[in-house]
């Protein structure tokens, strides 16, 4: 099932020229640009993985692209991320989070139904590959 | 007949021609780096017609070193190369990121690489200058790890020759044993450029344009004793050319400022903007340099 969190996820998947062409946009609006990857995308999962810090004072988009091909080699079949840090209100709040790499087969969402307290339901969702 | 393409208006429009002007007014002496960047300028200009004719080119290698003596403009022109180059589309951004030894190498293992990786990230899309490079490269301890800052320069220096240009600098000699001991980055450079010092009558220049772009001036007599600190400083050690004499402007206005401070009480525009020549004449150049180096010359 095709995971839909961030910007552009109801879209085909970005080519590397289009997602450099969205950090050539993050970057001239000063922002930091910050790594992520995981292998569980759990939507109650908002903590991924750091991959190295976030990337403060680039000026092309090119130094990104360079670590998504390095966080790619060693997670070529996980769910990656790029957050976009803004920095204005003093301190980095997250203003743009898109998917940049999807794993081959995407894990399925299933819901859970459980009863408790008498006829009363409990949904909760897991995933499962 | 086939299209044409006027290289004197590309050479206009494109920017270069203003940058190579702003080079010549701004830049005094230095005639053979002019030329070389002159030549370069033309190299990129014709390549890119070529290019929009669709006459197959290959990214030319732009890599280059700066050698020559301390304070003979090397970091300045790596300013202006860096605007050049951009204005040619040879680098995306036109930055300069300037960067020495300590910048790239680490403390401990493992921590050069990220170090490095860093810094180059940064300079991507523009120019990165390593200045005094040889530093990198410490041959009496093996275990050095500029040598592996080395390596990864190396890599990133042919694989992403497109994203970034690397300028070395530092003195002649020394540069000279670096790239013996690397022959890697010898073949990797195309065009080394060297720095020649300036002449006494090119530093009064700088002297005089140093003044003015901080609004002061020299009085004739001034100027007369500018002449000759700069042959007196010549011949002490531990000249720097340009920088030496940034300096000893520096000093020079201090002591303008004592001199007011101390006698006048009134004081105008004119005698705050003047450098009377007592102010270079209290140079302790005239009496032969510090203590120990007055000591050294008996």
């Amino acid at each position: 099932m095709r995971i839909t969190q961030g910007c552009f996820s109801f879209l085909p998947d970005l080519t590397d020229e289009q997602i450099s062409v969205q950090l050539e946009y993050c970057l001239s609006k000063n922002w930091a640009v910050g790594i992520e990857y995981t292998d569980d995308a759990h939507p109650r999962n908002t903590f991924w993985e750091m991959w190295g810090n976030p990337m403060f004072d680039l000026k092309d988009p090119k130094g990104v692209m360079m670590e998504l091909a390095d966080c790619r080699k060693l997670h070529g079949d996980s769910y990656i991320r790029f957050n976009a840090f803004d920095s204005t209100r003093g301190f980095e709040t997250v203003t743009m989070s898109f998917i940049v790499n999807r794993p081959k087969v995407e894990p399925k969402i299933r819901m859970i139904r459980q009863e408790v307290d008498g006829r009363s339901q409990r949904y909760s969702f897991e995933t499962v590959r | 007949m086939s299209e044409t393409i006027d290289l004197r208006a590309e050479f206009e429009n494109s920017g270069v021609k203003a940058v190579l002007d702003e080079l010549d007014t701004e830049m005094i002496g230095l005639a053979p780096v002019k030329a070389r960047i002159r030549e370069t300028a033309a190299l990129l200009l014709v390549d890119r017609a070529r290019k929009q004719l669709g006459l197959s080119t290959e990214t030319p290698t732009l890599h280059m070193s700066f050698t020559g003596n301390p304070g003979t403009g090397k970091t300045t022109v790596a300013m202006k190369m860096a605007g050049l180059l951009h204005r040619l589309g040879y680098v995306r951004k036109g930055h300069l990121v300037s960067v020495t030894r300590d910048d790239l190498v680490g403390q401990y293992i493992g921590h050069t690489a990220p170090k490095t990786k860093e810094v180059l990230k940064k300079a991507m899309g523009g120019v990165l200058f390593i200045d005094e490079a040889y530093y990198l490269h410490k041959p009496d301890n093996e275990r050095d790890y500029g040598q592996e800052a080395i390596e990864i320069l190396l890599q990133v220096m042919e694989n992403n020759r497109d994203d970034l240009v690397v300028i070395l600098a530092g003195y002649a000699d020394r540069m000279e044993t670096f790239f013996q001991s690397n022959p890697g980055f010898r073949s990797r450079i195309a065009h080394h450029i060297e720095f020649s010092d300036y002449t006494s009558e090119e530093m009064g220049r700088i002297a005089d344009s140093m003044l003015g772009a901080q609004n002061y001036k020299f009085t004739p007599a001034a100027k007369a004793a500018m002449d000759e600190y700069i042959a007196a400083r010549k011949a002490l050690p531990h000249f720097a050319n340009a920088r030496s004499i940034r300096n000893a402007l520096d000093r020079a206005r201090l002591r303008a400022a004592n001199r007011l401070f101390t006698t006048a009480g009134k004081v105008t525009a004119e005698a705050l903007s003047t450098i009377e020549d007592v102010d270079i004449r209290a140079s302790r150049v005239f009496q032969g340099g510090l203590a120990h180096e007055r000591k050294a010359a008996k």
